[in-house]
């Protein structure tokens, strides 16, 4: 009796429509469906071979994830998790972004030095653009008019202007760029750069350089601590970084570009993604297979959550969407 | 609409005009690769690639040049290949006149000779080939560089997984030829460092053929170890070493040359944004990719990444740069590699492996240094007598 009550409210939660994070997992070839309400995963949802970039329409009412090793982007139902159907993707498709337009999909071609450009709506490639060598993070500027690809070889940020399809300009940053950011209203972009420890701050109008922020986790050495993902709060006023390795993350002042904080949470700490008032942060931590809630304002690590084998990407999904 | 446009043009004219100002740069790289003879082994598995280390330079060339397409860097590959009886040295110099950077495969006593040749003055020489301490200590050359670790390096990982496991009862089998005998005298510089020993060691100087009396000969031949926690092989020829796996007296596990092994690279790294590496090399070259590749593709890539932050083409500036402590290459083992000012040998993680998979990466946990983990491995500032890098 009391086993079934229990069912049923496993049931009802369900149901219920509460806000939730999506979490990809690389070496599972599944979603994971975190309630942000119970902090419990709630749904596990077969998708293609190895998922790593995630992320959903403007409306929520659909989910784009990347299935690097199927070679296309999927195209999921969030409610009945079912795949509508496939984007030609360019080969080993790792990391996209979607345009403010929300029809455009920029992707990185991990494999192929490409960012190939599809329009979801005609389910067609509009463009290829050669990039440096491992293409891994995509930025899209608030306006549209930029797109950013980094390379992780190349180690350069490579500026894509949206109405011609083609580059613009190319910037060195330090190795392995993993992740870009427009923040500030599209007149910063930030890139992290994984080996190099670092994380580069352009001034989006010229193109240069303006800071570059260092990390130092106590007792860690330098070497490992390696920013990837990173997320900035409600007013970009704060950013939180991912250092992969170093299983921390890191609380940077987004005016002085100087680290606050460090909170340590699981392990080989990848990306991330906000509930809907930025108040609580969902980690992804590869190989510890699990998510981190932090609690933004105390800045702590409240929970982990378990959930299928190495998280990669996490998306937020709001109510009733 | 149309302001924004506008300022999108402006945006790339500022682009072309005050982007920072990257002048042409064209590197030629000559791969030199003399041709030794291998000694003949009991098994006709496994031959080595036609293209091995070549490969690897390739696969370094095609990332130079992705890169250098956007700062109008170009780079180019010269294969020298010299066959046996043919003047290496002579070909070196021609070489050396045109162009001052080289990847060598080659003997260690023909590198010394090349990089005190008069052409080579001022050179940037990369040692993708040998692992022998000397050439990292009292025979070092300022212009030699090293993206091959030495066999210290090696056999330091994988002493420093028997510290950590508590196998520190050992035996060793090694076989006779040079490579051999120079990978076992690497094993026990590494145990004495690490302050462990050997309890017995053997000569592997059978001449039957192994692939139909393994099971008779070698259970026999480790009778007399006795107890031990592992049996560690010195077989650099692969030789003999596949046959004592599972035919050991004692169940133990084989390391060293065999078994688990310490590699430069293995197919098996796949971590650390190693697989796609894999996966580029795969591709280009139709086979899986070995640590002499990944010891060219450094030297390749090390020179790339050098020129790319630098936008130089000129030896002296790239050998600089190359050696300070802004230089930093991602090699797909999980750190930055540096090179040490000291002896120019690229630091870097030693993947510790058996066939199917990564067993762990050293240096490991625990095995700290004052200045670099990764120095932990191998020759370390205190104890190398190389001063040509004392500059």
């Amino acid at each position: 009796m009391k086993s079934l009550s229990i069912l049923a409210a496993l049931t009802l939660s369900t149901t219920a429509v509460a806000d939730e994070i999506w979490v990809t997992n690389e070496k599972d070839d599944t979603v994971s469906v975190i309630d942000i309400e119970t902090l419990e995963v709630v749904r596990t949802i077969e998708v293609g071979e190895r998922p790593r970039g995630i992320t959903f329409s403007k409306d929520h009412s659909v989910l784009y994830v990347c299935a690097s090793d199927s070679d296309t982007v999927q195209v999921i139902d969030p409610e009945s998790g079912e795949i509508l159907h496939e984007l030609p993707s360019g080969e080993d498709p790792e990391q996209f972004v979607l345009h403010p337009d929300d029809r455009r999909l920029y992707i990185a071609n991990e494999d192929d030095a490409i960012t190939t450009v599809v329009d979801t709506e005609t389910r067609k490639v509009i463009a290829q653009i050669d990039v440096g060598v491992e293409p891994e993070g995509m930025a899209v500027s608030p306006d549209g008019k930029i797109a950013i690809t980094t390379s992780e070889t190349t180690n350069m940020a490579h500026w894509i202007d949206t109405e011609t399809e083609s580059l613009f300009a190319n910037t060195l940053v330090d190795s392995r760029p993993r992740h870009a950011e427009f923040i500030k209203e599209g007149s910063e972009l930030w890139v992290s750069a994984e080996i190099g420890g670092t994380i580069s701050v352009f001034d989006v109008e010229t193109q240069e350089e303006k800071a570059k922020i260092d990390f130092e986790v106590q007792g860690v050495h330098p070497d490992r601590v390696q920013p990837v993902g990173f997320e900035m709060t409600a007013g970009d006023t704060h950013a939180f970084v991912a250092l992969g390795p170093s299983n921390h993350v890191a609380i940077v002042n987004a005016e002085t570009y100087e680290v606050e904080d460090y909170i340590l949470v699981g392990r080989r700490v990848w990306h991330m993604d906000f509930n809907a008032n930025r108040s609580l942060l969902f980690t992804t931590n590869g190989v510890s297979g699990d998510v981190t809630v932090i609690d933004v304002e105390k800045r702590e690590a409240i929970k982990s959550i378990k959930v299928g084998r190495f998280p990669w990407g996490a998306a937020f999904r709001p109510t009733g969407s | 609409m149309g302001g924004k446009f506008k300022h999108i043009a402006g945006v790339i004219a500022l682009a072309g005009l005050v982007g920072p100002a990257f002048a042409d740069v064209s590197l030629n790289i000559t791969y030199l690769y003399v041709e030794t003879p291998t000694p003949p082994t009991l098994s006709n598995l496994d031959p080595e690639p036609d293209d091995i280390g070549i490969a690897g330079a390739m696969t370094g060339l095609d990332d130079n040049n992705t890169t250098g397409r956007f700062l109008n860097q170009t780079f180019e590959l010269s294969t020298v290949t010299i066959a046996e009886g043919e003047d290496a040295i002579a070909a070196a110099r021609t070489a050396l006149t045109a162009s001052p950077y080289m990847v060598m495969d080659a003997p260690p006593d023909v590198q010394l000779v090349i990089a005190d040749l008069t052409e080579a003055e001022g050179a940037v020489l990369f040692n993708a080939s040998a692992g022998d301490l000397s050439l990292r200590d009292d025979q070092c050359r300022g212009n030699l560089l090293h993206t091959k670790p030495s066999d210290v390096m090696r056999t330091d990982a994988l002493t420093q997984f028997f510290v950590q496991k508590r196998w520190d009862s050992l035996v060793m089998i090694a076989g006779t030829y040079p490579e051999d005998q120079a990978y076992a005298e690497a094993v026990r510089r590494s145990l004495t460092k690490f302050g462990l020993t050997l309890g017995a060691e053997k000569e592997w100087a059978f001449d039957a053929d192994m692939r139909r009396n393994a099971a008779q000969e070698v259970p026999l031949f480790t009778q007399d170890f006795g107890d031990y926690d592992a049996l560690i092989v010195a077989d650099e020829t692969e030789d003999f070493g596949r046959y004592i796996l599972y035919n050991t007296w004692e169940a133990r596990p084989v390391t060293g040359s065999e078994g688990l092994r310490a590699e430069t690279w293995a197919p098996v790294v796949e971590q650390w944004g190693a697989a796609q590496l894999q996966s580029r090399f795969e591709e280009a070259h139709s086979r899986p990719m070995q640590p002499q590749d990944y010891a060219a593709w450094a030297a390749i890539r090390t020179l790339g990444e050098a020129v790319t932050r630098t936008n130089a083409g000129d030896a002296e500036t790239l050998r600089d740069y190359i050696l300070s402590d802004q230089f930093e290459l991602a090699g797909f083992k999980g750190r930055p590699l540096t090179y040490r000012t000291w002896n120019g040998q690229l630091r870097q993680p030693i993947p510790l492996v058996h066939d199917r998979a990564l067993v762990a990466l050293a240096p490991l946990e625990g095995f700290l240094h004052q200045v670099n983990e990764m120095d932990s491995l191998g020759l370390d500032e205190p104890e190398s007598k190389c001063a040509a890098f004392a500059d």
